[in-house]
């Protein structure tokens, strides 16, 4: 009986050092390949954790999100959240937006500034993808616009940049990983159904995440910069959404 | 008479937990908007299939969101672990139960969980990417939704008879034998 006992008091020993091995091992390799989201802390980050690192690792970089046809643009498609009211960009929106300029910085190794005429001289591209919200509505649109990839590239990216973060001219912010930065339907949007990016939708530029929920496409672009950490923007969790309590991850 | 082994007895509970606040968390999501649609896209202006009559929206859902993706993982874990012994030691759901209980939890095991569990991927903008047939086999991002609510109140429609029968039929003795296995269960088991 005692035997057994300490037996079973071993076992257990070893069954929970290798637990902590295992774990340890796996936090590290997810950590080293940037699988660790940043609003991983708390008992939810757990669950984000997983679904952040699933998803990455099944999809990797490169999957394409669904493009539809052009049959198949919504008609409803609905606004949410009014434009920015602060003096400056009211100021930018009366001079049609030719003094708009998107303003890039961080790790990069030529920070610029770059207007819609610079933008729409870069090679165009367009998508009809998806687009839903979190609360559960959706549509469809064409957006015509550059790819991220490609203003990264003219700015130069650092080897230890892995994150961008954005910023609107309302104090809306939000931040994606590299591999969704240099992802190819990841877009400065200036085109929507074939016109101008309408007021009401992120008017002049907005960032496009075809793989992810519609709050990281955010709207009236301003600033966007390159970081390796996202610890020292608001409360390091990622984003303003995720500060209001909405997952930093939204692939979902 | 059910003698429920030390896997079934862990994973019930696990389930149970789980589930409750896949559904407390998965009703918080749902009246942040309340509307369902057939198809790949909806919104307000367009047609909903079904437009639930919730007198007030729920604007904050974030926590629930986050709720329903960890409880998500934590029935997954559970249901891998549960499935993969009951095939290894042919367990309760074959040999235990008979008759119309036996086709219940077939239902919920086999038809119902798959089918809440897929329509819910399929939400996935991500996941859509890698296999675009999860949503195609729906027919839309918004038919995913729609099947994933009714998969769901499916779910609940079962659990709220499992309760009411497992009351019904010696509640102490049901406890008894799903928390400690013991054998001694007074009536049918539920």
């Amino acid at each position: 009986m005692k035997n057994l006992a300490r037996r079973r008091l071993i076992a257990s020993g070893i069954i929970a050092a290798i637990g902590a091995t295992v774990g340890r091992s796996l936090y590290h390799i997810a950590s080293h390949n940037a699988l660790i989201p940043p609003d991983h802390g708390g008992i939810f980050g757990v669950g984000e954790t997983l679904t952040y690192a699933a998803q990455r690792v099944l999809a990797g970089d490169l999957s394409l999100a669904r493009e539809f046809s052009r049959g198949d643009i919504s008609r409803v498609i609905p606004v949410n959240g009014p434009p920015p009211e602060t003096e400056r960009y009211i100021r930018l929106l009366d001079g049609e937006f030719r003094d708009w300029r998107l303003r890039i910085d961080g790790l990069v190794a030529r920070p610029m500034s770059l207007s819609l005429a610079d933008l729409t001289g870069y090679p165009a591209h367009k998508q009809i993808t998806h687009q839903a919200c979190e609360e559960g509505w959706s549509f469809i649109a064409e957006w015509t616009g550059v790819r991220l990839s490609h203003v990264l590239d003219v700015v130069g990216i650092d080897s230890r940049a892995r994150y961008v973060v954005f910023f609107s001219f309302d104090d809306f912010w939000e931040s994606i990983d590299m591999a969704d930065a240099l992802h190819p339907q990841t877009f400065l949007a200036y085109g929507m159904n074939g016109a101008a990016v309408p007021l009401e939708h992120g008017a002049p530029v907005r960032l496009r995440v075809a793989r992810q929920l519609g709050y990281k496409s955010v709207k009236y672009l301003g600033r966007m910069t390159v970081t390796d950490s996202i610890a020292g923007f608001g409360k390091g969790v990622g984003g303003i959404n995720a500060e209001y309590g909405y997952s930093w991850w939204a692939g979902i | 008479m059910a003698h429920h082994g030390l896997v079934v007895r862990v994973t019930h509970w696990i389930n149970a937990i789980g589930t409750l606040a896949l559904i407390v968390s998965g009703v918080a999501i749902l009246f942040a908007h309340p509307r369902l649609y057939w198809g790949e896209t909806g919104a307000v202006g367009g047609p909903a299939l079904i437009e639930l009559p919730i007198p007030f929206v729920f604007g904050h859902s974030g926590w629930g969101r986050y709720l329903h993706f960890l409880a998500a993982w934590i029935c997954v874990g559970a249901g891998v672990l549960y499935v993969t012994v009951g095939a290894a030691t042919g367990h309760a759901l074959l040999q235990t139960y008979a008759g119309l209980q036996r086709v219940a939890y077939m239902v919920v095991v086999f038809v119902l969980g798959p089918i809440v569990l897929l329509s819910g991927l399929a939400f996935s903008p991500m996941l859509a990417s890698v296999a675009p047939w999860v949503v195609s086999v729906f027919g839309g991002q918004q038919s995913a939704r729609t099947v994933h609510f009714f998969a769901a109140a499916g779910v609940v429609v079962f659990l709220i008879g499992h309760v009411v029968m497992v009351a019904v039929t010696g509640f102490t003795a049901h406890m008894r034998s799903m928390i400690v296995g013991d054998q001694r269960s007074p009536a049918e088991d539920a």
